[in-house]
């Protein structure tokens, strides 16, 4: 554990990743404290530009402040990116556990369901989805865990594959253990290390896959995300380049510092890297 | 003189385990002389060879002393000079085959490249040479269009000793060329190599842990312990009559090949397997290739107290008998009877209660025990499963370190902290926790040093016989079941070839096969002269 930390905090970028994460953490959370009065209050003349009395970030096109509307952004796209990836993390690691623990017609038939969802081109699955479940916060999370658990089933097998040969596995079985406890105290701690890089990754992606959700209009309706931010100001994004871009740049910046803190996980946690 | 080392001192990289990997080594060799060195891993004989190649890995370097190969010093030439030399004048061969031949370019090509490399000759006239090499080490010339892994590990490493041989070196660097092979092919690499070196007169350093090796081999012998150089001489010196006391050691670690325990006084025994097999289908669901039986009709009885060796070569279906008996494999045919009961068909919820009652000691000191848990939560995953108190399985834990030779406190820590020897004796306390009847020992020294390999084999004698324990001891040498075995029995392709007493095996093989594994123990000739 210390090799990992002085591994991890000697990695410049990872640490600047981990910084801004928090900041972007700390500011969603301190949101409603901030600003009480909540992000659809129109507070002025539509399309102020940043710097007008009061209005750090302009306004939108119907005169709310944008600053609010991006802090209480945060909110949602860190609850749907964290939400949908403790999902998808739950449903791969235990179908990839169980295929890669038990091998065989168990490992064939679980690789084909995660193949079928494979194949199909996720966005048109997750669109369908979204719109058969309603549009809501928990249908996009719901939808967003449903398009990503195969990347984490792979890995997880993967690792299960090459750990359940091992010695230490078969003494456990010779033991008496049961199979829930060799897959859960025995092997899953040992290939923690890819899962942990393989989320941190996908909580990026998933509030990418929001903010186009949003964007598409297919976000939830009562909330205000930066996905749905571009959208509704796309109209004004010529005359107005601060509507887009503010929340735009949001995006930009989480998902880059959630990579550096994937990246700096993976130099940390792989033996074969870093060491 | 054809290798003069003098005070070769070779230097870690900051946080090794110790600051001199080779610490002021010096030795020579002659012309058309085989010389031994010795040790056991960490001794810095390795690192002493691939300084003499040129080839010290990344990080770690010669910091004094000199290599004088025919009066050039070899730390002092210019990188194309020391490239120009390798192959030429000095050529090595390696543990593993595999690992040093391409996997995805044919042998033919292998060998003809690196005659290109240092002759001006075409690829048709090198191939040529290619086929004629292989012709001398035993081998057909139509493995010139085979790939490494169609080709068994003894051919592999004849292989690499060809490829070695190609452009006539004067010195040999041989890394413990037969560690990784079974021990009727190590014989026959031994003996190939020992005619090749009399019949080019070239010098040869062979690298080893095996005094019987060394005796079977040497002209001289270096032994070496820690990066320094503890006694050298003559081999029939040093072997007749070592000064130092760690070599000493060494030699008298060497087990001899003669059968000491007495074979028990028949009684019931406790598991009796009859006419068991195991077949493997080799390919995927669909494929119609043949089934390999790994186990072939074996029958076996085990008594409480008894060891029962079993000897075989790998792919002999010794681990898979031995996996078939604890269950981690289910066999298709014969059974199982296990005081009493057939478990060889049992249902898993049948078999859990009488699982604690066999136990199993591995071969992979490394891979053996989870490296994310500690000791003490390795030792009391067993008891747990069964539902023991923790508080109670962690006093027994405790006293069961004791027992196998380690202090209470290691229960708080890591397996990384703890030698392959250690470890072992973990493995070995993890299957005693559960106050077995029966334990399993795959192959449990056979990654050890032979110093440290005889203190674990004494240990399980020791609890054994203490615990009144029927032992089935799995290995692929006979030096060690003769130490620890009451009876053995000899399998080939997954049959028994022979089984008796250890006493009258060793004396009067029936079977040729279990004579021809006799004869190939490393230094029985010289150590029966």
């Amino acid at each position: 554990m210390k090799k990992f930390a002085a591994v991890f905090l000697g990695r410049p970028m990872a640490l600047v990743g981990l910084a801004v994460f928090a900041a972007i953490v700390a500011t969603a959370l301190a949101a409603p404290l901030l600003f009480a009065r909540g992000p659809f209050t129109i507070v002025g003349m539509p399309l102020l530009p940043p710097g007008a009395p009061g209005l750090l970030a302009g306004s939108d096109v119907l005169g709310r402040d944008m600053l609010v509307g991006l802090a209480y952004g945060a909110r949602i796209s860190l609850l749907v990116g964290i939400t949908s990836t403790l999902g998808a993390v739950g449903i791969g690691v235990l179908l990839g556990a169980v295929a890669g623990y038990y091998g065989g017609v168990t490992d064939d038939l679980l690789m084909r369901v995660t193949e079928f969802f494979q194949i199909i081109p996720s966005f048109v699955l997750l669109m369908v989805l979204v719109a058969f479940l309603q549009p809501s916060l928990n249908s996009t999370v719901i939808g967003i865990a449903l398009i990503s658990w195969p990347q984490v089933a792979r890995v997880v097998r993967g690792e299960f594959l090459s750990l359940r040969g091992r010695e230490f596995v078969q003494a456990a079985r010779t033991l008496g253990m049961r199979d829930a406890a060799i897959i859960f105290t025995q092997i899953l701690p040992n290939a923690l290390p890819p899962i942990m890089v393989v989320s941190s990754m996908m909580v990026g992606s998933a509030i990418l896959t929001e903010s186009a959700l949003s964007f598409l209009g297919l976000g939830d309706p009562n909330l205000l995300s930066w996905g749905s931010m571009i959208g509704g100001s796309r109209s004004a994004m010529w005359v107005a380049w601060w509507t887009t871009v503010l929340p735009g740049l949001s995006i930009m910046v989480t998902v880059l510092a959630l990579n550096f803190i994937g990246d700096g996980l993976n130099d940390a946690l792989n033996p074969r890297r870093g060491r | 003189m054809l290798v003069s080392m003098q005070g070769l001192t070779v230097a870690l990289p900051s946080g090794a385990d110790r600051s001199l990997a080779v610490d002021k080594v010096s030795f020579e060799i002659d012309a058309n002389e085989i010389v031994c060195i010795v040790g056991e891993s960490g001794s810095g004989k390795s690192v002493t060879a691939h300084a003499i190649m040129g080839l010290l890995p990344r990080g770690v370097t010669a910091t004094g002393g000199s290599i004088l190969f025919d009066g050039v010093d070899i730390l002092r030439q210019p990188p194309e000079a020391l490239r120009k030399m390798r192959g030429c004048d000095m050529a090595m061969i390696f543990q593993d085959p595999m690992a040093a031949l391409n996997p995805v370019v044919t042998i033919g090509r292998q060998i003809a490249e690196q005659i290109c490399a240092h002759r001006a000759i075409s690829q048709g006239r090198a191939l040529k040479q290619a086929a004629e090499l292989l012709g001398r080490m035993g081998l057909p010339a139509a493995l010139l269009k085979s790939f490494p892994h169609q080709l068994s590990g003894g051919q592999r490493q004849r292989v690499m000793i060809a490829m070695a041989l190609s452009l006539s070196p004067r010195l040999l660097i041989a890394d413990e060329p037969t560690t990784a092979l079974d021990v009727t092919t190590q014989a026959q690499i031994l003996k190939l190599l020992k005619e090749i070196q009399a019949e080019r007169q070239m010098s040869v350093l062979l690298i080893t842990h095996d005094f019987g090796v060394v005796a079977d081999m040497a002209d001289r012998v270096v032994v070496m312990r820690h990066g320094a150089v503890v006694e050298s001489g003559t081999t029939n010196a040093v072997l007749g009559a070592p000064s130092h006391a760690y070599t000493q050691a060494l030699i008298a670690a060497v087990p001899k090949g003669e059968a000491i325990l007495p074979p028990l006084p028949s009684t019931d025994p406790l598991i009796s397997v009859t006419n068991l097999s195991k077949r493997f289908r080799r390919g995927g669901f669909f494929s119609h290739a043949p089934t390999i039986a790994a186990v072939d009709g074996v029958s076996l009885t085990l008594s409480r107290g008894e060891t029962l060796g079993i000897v075989g070569e790998s792919g002999s279906g010794k681990s898979t008998l031995a996996r078939c008996v604890i269950r981690l494999l289910d066999p298709e045919e014969g059974e199982i009877l296990f005081d009493g009961a057939d478990i060889a068909h049992m249902r898993s919820g049948a078999l859990r209660p009488l699982r604690r009652r066999i136990q199993m000691v591995f071969q992979d000191p490394f891979s053996s025990l989870n490296p994310r848990q500690t000791i003490g939560d390795i030792l009391i995953a067993g008891p747990r499963a069964y539902g023991e108190d923790i508080k109670d399985a962690r006093a027994r834990a405790a006293e069961i370190l004791r027992m196998v030779g380690l202090t209470s406190e290691s229960l708080r820590r890591f397996p990384h902290e703890f030698s392959g020897g250690q470890r072992q004796r973990i493995g070995l306390a993890r299957a005693l926790m559960l106050k077995p009847d029966v334990l399993i020992a795959d192959e449990p020294v056979s990654a050890l040093d032979v110093t440290v390999q005889a203190q674990v084999l004494r240990l399980l004698d020791d609890v054994r016989a203490q615990m009144n324990l029927a032992m089935l001891f799995i290995t692929h040498d006979m030096r060690v079941a003769a130490q620890v075995c009451h009876r053995v029995m000899v399998m080939r392709h997954g049959r028994v070839v022979e089984t008796g007493p250890t006493r009258d095996v060793f004396a009067v093989p029936t079977d040729a096969y279990t004579r021809q594994l006799l004869a190939a123990i490393p230094g029985r000739l010289t150590a029966t002269q």
